[in-house]
């Protein structure tokens, strides 16, 4: 099937299943139960076994308690008020042109410089694929399916290539694994399925735009990707989220695995609705993001640029499996109005000469509450293992906070273990030195930024590393003076 | 442009920390006209950075009293930045560091802020380079400190030359330079003076702000004033220099005082 033809596929697709007048039933009821989890499964014609998936996965979840340990606050989330399942809106009820959409979600493209088209997309303008719940028309599909990379939506996948989803499904991040996980595996509605065979270097960076259109409908995406021995891929996450003044619900999983050899390297622009500047609104972002580094000198690499959501609760993680396998972690969490970000990683060293680096930067302003929160852990077998942690913090103005809990388990005298933490405040000196030489405050502030977080900002890809730039001089508008 | 253009008149000029209130000025008056190079010289807490402070727009100081005009514009009325985009510079007494951020990246923006504020399209990387090439050579800046990061790590000669560097390239009317010899060797005073003396011009102004007359004898300035609480006491040639270095500051802090009626 081209390209093509899924998007017209996708996009017409109301009429295909005849739910021409009532758009609207395409939304479940609130409130989650087995009656929704089968529904939801039913809805998207799965399998009996992960049907059975899913159900485990609810009932473990009706035991779990939501986690309180990160450094955030929020009023009590009512799980029973959510929508688990939303069906893409008529592209005919979205807006028809960029004249329908927010001015103010526009000037923050405009600044971006997000490319006519490309935000006519973004913010819902009649033209995509991408929808709330049922993702990813994937462009490039056929060459990708030359070389053997399979690239397609979760739902996707799990019609067309089952053996693989059941066999790495819940292999990085088990159904049990935490409260929000769980709730993922039990109701997930879709996401991204990326499989690049034995020995092959994935020839194009892979990304997928993902975002939310509706109100009230949790957001449960579910990635997989798994790289064969000595194969390679860059996949590329990035979003966006319109103004919206509920809160919304953001639990995503995503399993990384790589086989001996096998290199990948996930970057993320997170930009959801950060809320305005009163703290009102903006989306609960709490993810779960793993790798297993399962073969021999294998590589996985995280970097992210988070800028967006109300609040963050993140820790992209490796677990080095393989001996000589490498895990890293890039991360620039920006915090600004009343933002709280908790956000770090865990590198869990198993095999022999295991190695990982940690960077992180993290930056603060208005009310913005920034934690790093970092696990280090190195088992008696991981002889020879290596980390390095570097760990900044930037504070602009003094009613803002940075938080760093960095946490250490060692357990073999063979290891060696580096870590580096600094935490600086834009100065008024640094910022009267730019502005004595012709830049304004904004530009002054955004200059300086960007070069603390240059670091993270290099190791994503070109055209990312670009927008990333733009985003974290956007996110701090107004921040100083 | 000619000689007799006033670049800056300055009028009983008074100022005082905002944090506690300490007047540090206490009525200033000075007038620096096109192609002239003064020298402002006096003791330490005589008030002579306090005085560049003011005249770039630094935060932390309040104006009690007084006028400064700028090409006849009210300077004290404008935000920092538009005194850089209207020609002032200032040559920092402590160079600032910025880390991450590569010192040509850095000149680039401020040289097209400039720019643009005069109506003058951006300046494309060709000729970027070769006006950083041209620039660099008058300070002897070697090529690997226009990449490395904004003063990060770069010894106070160093930061010094980086100065006077984006001093050539930015072509201020105006340049004010804070102490501009503190902490140099003599080598590195000589270059940098001669820099310096490379971009004396007619249209330009220039205020050499130093305790010591050492840098005067490598640039010798057109006027020397002599500040001392917070006002200007003496007003010379190159011989008040000279008598300076012989008899100290003491002499003129006693007159000074006599002269404003106070008993020290």
């Amino acid at each position: 099937m081209s390209s093509n033809e899924v998007l017209s596929e996708l996009t017409n697709q109301e009429y295909r299943h005849g739910f021409v007048t009532d758009v609207e039933s395409e939304v479940f009821r609130p409130g989650l139960d087995e009656e929704i989890v089968a529904a939801i499964s039913a809805k998207k014609k799965e399998p009996q076994w992960l049907l059975d998936w899913r159900l485990k996965a609810y009932r473990h979840w009706l035991g779990m308690t939501e986690p309180k340990w990160a450094k955030v606050t929020y009023p009590p989330i009512d799980y029973q008020a959510i929508r688990y399942f939303a069906a893409p809106k008529s592209t005919k009820d979205g807006p028809q042109s960029l004249a329908d959409v927010d001015p103010e979600l526009l000037r923050t493209y405009e600044k971006l410089g997000v490319p006519l088209e490309e935000r006519a997309i973004l913010a819902g303008v009649a033209v995509d694929a991408v929808f709330d719940s049922v993702s990813v028309a994937t462009t490039f599909r056929e060459s990708l399916a030359k070389v053997g990379v399979i690239f397609c939506s979760f739902s996707e996948a799990v019609h067309q290539h089952p053996d693989l989803v059941k066999k790495y499904l819940g292999s990085v991040v088990p159904y049990t694994d935490n409260f929000f996980a769980t709730l993922n595996s039990a109701v997930f509605s879709d996401g991204s399925f990326c499989f690049v065979p034995k020995g092959v270097r994935c020839p194009m960076e892979l990304s997928t735009y993902f975002r939310i259109n509706q109100p009230d409908t949790g957001q449960f995406e579910r990635t997989l990707i798994v790289a064969e021995e000595g194969a390679s891929v860059s996949y590329l996450e990035g979003c966006t989220a319109p103004k919206r003044d509920t809160n919304q619900l953001h639990a995503a999983v995503v399993e990384l695995v790589a086989l001996d050899d096998a290199k990948i390297k996930y970057s993320t622009v997170q930009n959801w609705y950060p809320g305005d500047k009163e703290g009102k609104g903006g989306i609960y972002n709490f993810v779960t993001k793993r790798g297993k580094c399962a073969g021999k000198r294998s590589k996985i690499a995280w970097t992210q640029v988070e800028t967006g959501s109300s609040i963050t609760w993140k820790y992209p993680s490796c677990v080095l499996l393989g001996d000589d396998s490498v895990g890293e972690f890039y991360s620039v969490a920006l915090a600004n109005n009343y933002q709280q970000a908790d956000t770090g990683t865990k590198m869990i060293h198993i095999g022999k000469n295991t190695r990982s680096t940690i960077v992180s930067k993290g930056i603060s302003a208005g009310h913005g509450q920034n934690t790093y929160r970092g696990g280090v852990s190195i088992a008696k077998s991981a002889i020879g293992a290596r980390n390095y942690s570097q760990c900044d913090s930037l504070l602009l103005g003094d009613k803002c906070g940075a938080h760093t809990f960095p946490y250490l388990d060692v357990k073999t005298s063979t290891a060696q273990i580096e870590h580096e933490a600094s935490t600086s405040k834009i100065g008024e000196d640094q910022l009267f030195y730019c502005r004595q030489r012709g830049l304004t405050t904004e530009d002054a502030v955004s200059l300086i930024v960007n070069g603390f977080a240059k670091r993270v900002i290099r190791e994503l890809p070109m055209e990312f590393a670009v927008e990333a730039t733009k985003l974290l001089g956007v996110s701090l508008e107004g921040s100083v003076g | 442009m000619n000689v007799t253009t006033t670049i800056l008149e300055i009028r009983n000029l008074k100022a005082r920390i905002a944090e506690d209130g300490t007047e540090i000025l206490k009525g200033v008056d000075l007038t620096v006209r096109a192609g002239e190079v003064h020298a402002i010289m006096g003791p330490n807490g005589s008030g002579k950075s306090t005085l560049a402070h003011v005249l770039s727009g630094r935060e932390g100081y309040e104006v009690t009293d007084g006028s400064v005009l700028y090409k006849g514009k009210d300077l004290l009325s404008m935000p920092p930045e538009m005194r850089a985009r209207e020609g002032v510079f200032l040559s920092f007494q402590y160079p600032v560091e910025i880390p991450g951020v590569a010192n040509t990246y850095f000149l680039r923006m401020a040289l097209n802020a400039v720019r643009k504020h005069r109506g003058l399209p951006e300046v494309d990387a060709m000729d970027f380079l070769a006006l950083v090439e041209e620039k660099a050579a008058l300070v002897e800046m070697e090529d690997a400190l226009l990449s490395r990061n904004v003063n990060e790590g770069f010894s106070g000669g160093e930061k010094k030359r980086n100065e006077i560097f984006q001093m050539a390239v930015l072509d201020p009317t105006l340049a004010i330079l804070d102490e501009t010899d503190s902490g140099l060797d003599i080598d590195a005073l000589r270059v940098i003076a001669s820099g310096v003396n490379s971009l004396r011009s007619a249209d330009r102004a220039m205020l050499l702000i130093t305790h010591y007359q050492r840098l005067l004898n490598y640039i010798v300035p057109d006027v020397i004033h002599v500040l001392s609480d917070g006002r200007i006491v003496r007003t010379g040639d190159k011989s008040l220099a000279l008598l300076l270095e012989e008899k100290g500051y003491g002499w003129l802090e006693e007159d000074a005082s006599v002269g404003a009626g106070k008993v020290s």
